[in-house]
């Protein structure tokens, strides 16, 4: 189910604009690789990257090789929809599909991969990912109301459970908390500690706290400057980045003396 | 009754002669929409009541209301067909622009699209009659030959080609820009992060746009329709150039034997009208009025019915 990523001096650009050089960084199964930095150096940049979502911008490419279990997600003959099947997404305000309802937007992904799949099971995998997202106990007697009348924080969880339940390797989070609550910020870090026993999983994230609670491994990105590309600084277990890094820049940085 | 209140937003305005000129014109305006619609709709009304209770000439058929079905029948019948072409039509062009053609090209379409919008009606009428009507003939022949078993072709073909279907053609060519330059606009206004939820799910591009663009974009869809089926059903020059019609009822799209419509019935035989007659035109014009008002009053009933809140 989870599965290793191995990005390979990856240099990622916006039409002539290099945003983003030399990223080479390990991504392990079965646990969590927070990215941290600055603003626009580039962390989501390189998330998007991940599962092939950055170049459905218009001019957007990359150079050099994203390797999952050790197959290049850049290869030739690789289709972006096939690895975007893989890897699942949360993206950073919660985006529900607003016309169709809780259970649609649940089985909004397996359908389009298995359209003959039988009412039961439907009903079983439905339940097994809302449940997989802490979302079910608040939500099961109202799973044909549209997905935007819920919460804020409920709509992310319903996001979260629409990206497991079609099973991905890996799970890729752009700052999922960053537009809600603190208790619900909290429920969803003790779900992916919990999601971290089954998914490989990369989470970027303005919040410090939030990444040494959550991750094993840390990534600090950096700018040189506006119109600079950037570039990971440092990489290494989230407790030796937060508490002895390396570089001095990650130190500034964590320690709240810059950005 | 507040009495008290507008005092003091009175005195305010005191202050704003700007506000003073822009109230005057804007209530003057909408009072005067009000008076030239009311004005319009007694001037129907006044001047078809003869016509409708009245008898009518006997060449013309038993009462009013036999006379004016053939002509609504004609101008329901007409117009669906145009929309049935134009809808798919101009939403498939329109999810082309938007998401498929590279932006350049994209950019040509749009701009050819709304010259579309630009040619006169009559322009349209004489390139029915001169150019479709004579090149569709030979098909509506095959179809009466082939398919003439299905009602809607069931022989004899017409020998001009001049048939309601080529006038529906050229009505749905005509409505074809009003409606691909709304969805067009609402197509983009899809938000960016319903397409990229579908995206990052593994949708292909048709995908995304069953599951993002379409659903976001249906009341706009239906109401652009909307305004269509409101210009086809209005349309006069060119369905009166092109179609020969001889007044029937009839479901059958290639034959010489066509229904009119009320706007292109209006526009051929007023010239010539006298007495009762200018009565009964005038009565058929009020009855495509009331269709109108009819198929906008359901338009926003339907917009109204799938409009669902959170179409952020
Ligand atoms: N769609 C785009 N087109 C062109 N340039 C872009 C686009 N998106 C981002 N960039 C640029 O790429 C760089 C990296 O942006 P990115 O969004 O990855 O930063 P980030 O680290 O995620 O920042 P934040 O913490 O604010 O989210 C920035 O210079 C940004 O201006
Ligand atoms: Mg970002």
């Amino acid at each position: 189910m989870s599965k290793r990523i191995e990005i390979n001096d990856l240099d990622i650009y916006y039409g002539a604009f290099k945003a983003v050089e030399g990223v080479s960084i390990d991504i392990e199964p079965r646990a969590v690789t927070a990215f941290i930095g600055p603003s626009g150096c580039g962390k989501s940049t390189v998330l998007r990257s991940l599962n092939r979502m950055h170049e459905v911008i218009a001019g957007a490419y990359v150079d050099g090789e994203v390797l999952l279990d050790g197959a290049n997600l850049y290869g030739p003959g690789v289709d972006p929809v096939n690895v975007r099947r893989q890897i699942g997404m949360v993206f950073q305000r919660p985006n529900p599909f607003p016309t169709m309802t809780i259970r649609e937007n649940v089985l909004a992904g397996v359908l389009l991969n298995n359209r003959r799949m039988s009412r039961s099971d439907q009903d079983d995998l439905v339940e097994r990912s809302l449940r997989g997202a802490n979302l079910w106990n608040e939500v099961k007697d109202r799973l044909g109301v549209p997905g935007s009348g819920l919460s804020g924080g409920q709509q992310q969880r319903l996001c979260i459970a629409r990206a497991i339940a079609v099973s991905p390797d890996v799970l890729l989070m752009d700052e999922p908390c960053s537009a809600l609550d603190p208790i619900s910020t909290l429920a969803i870090e003790d779900l992916i500690e919990e999601l971290k026993t089954e998914y490989t999983i990369v989470i970027v994230t303005h919040n410090m706290q939030q990444a040494s609670r959550v991750s094993d491994k840390t990534a600090f990105f950096n700018i040189a400057g506006t119109g600079k590309p950037g570039k990971l600084i440092e990489f290494d277990e989230t407790a030796k980045i937060f508490s002895n890094p390396s570089v001095q820049s990650t130190e500034d940085y964590v320690s709240g003396r810059f950005g | 009754m507040t009495t008290a209140a507008p005092a003091a937003p009175r005195a305010a305005v005191t202050n704003r002669p700007a506000d003073i000129v822009f109230k005057a014109v804007s209530t003057t305006a909408g009072v005067l929409i009000l008076i030239a619609l009311g004005g319009v709709a007694l001037f129907l009304v006044v001047q078809a009541v003869p016509a409708i209770i009245g008898p009518i000439p006997e060449e013309e058929g038993a009462n009013f209301w036999a006379w004016v079905w053939p002509l609504t029948f004609g101008t329901l019948w007409s117009a669906l067909l145009a929309m049935v072409m134009a809808v798919p039509l101009a939403v498939a062009i329109a999810l082309f622009i938007t998401h498929y053609a590279p932006r350049k090209l994209a950019q040509f379409l749009g701009y050819l699209i709304d010259l579309l919008a630009a040619i006169p009606s009559v322009i349209y009428g004489l390139w029915g009659i001169a150019v479709l009507a004579p090149f569709f003939q030979p098909g509506y022949i095959w179809l009466a030959q082939n398919l003439g078993w299905l009602p809607l072709f069931s022989p004899p073909a017409s020998g001009t080609g001049r048939t309601i279907l080529t006038a529906s053609i050229v009505l749905a060519v005509m409505v074809l820009p009003i409606i691909t330059a709304l969805c067009r606009e609402i197509f983009l206004q899809t938000p960016r992060l319903n397409e990229e939820a579908a995206l990052a799910l593994g949708a292909t591009r048709w995908e995304m746009i069953k599951m993002a663009v379409l659903p976001h974009g249906r009341s706009g869809i239906i109401a652009s329709s909307i305004l269509g089926l409101g210009r086809a059903l209005g349309e006069t020059m060119a369905v009166a150039m092109v179609l020969a019609s001889s007044g029937v009822v009839s479901f059958v799209l290639i034959g010489s034997q066509n229904p009119s419509t009320i706007a292109a019935n209006i526009a051929l035989r007023f010239p010539e009208a006298h007495g009762i007659t200018v009565n009964m035109l005038i009565g058929s014009g009020l009855v495509l009025f009331a269709i109108t008002l009819l198929v906008n009053a359901l338009s926003r009933w339907i917009i109204a019915k799938t409009t669902v809140d959170g179409g952020r």
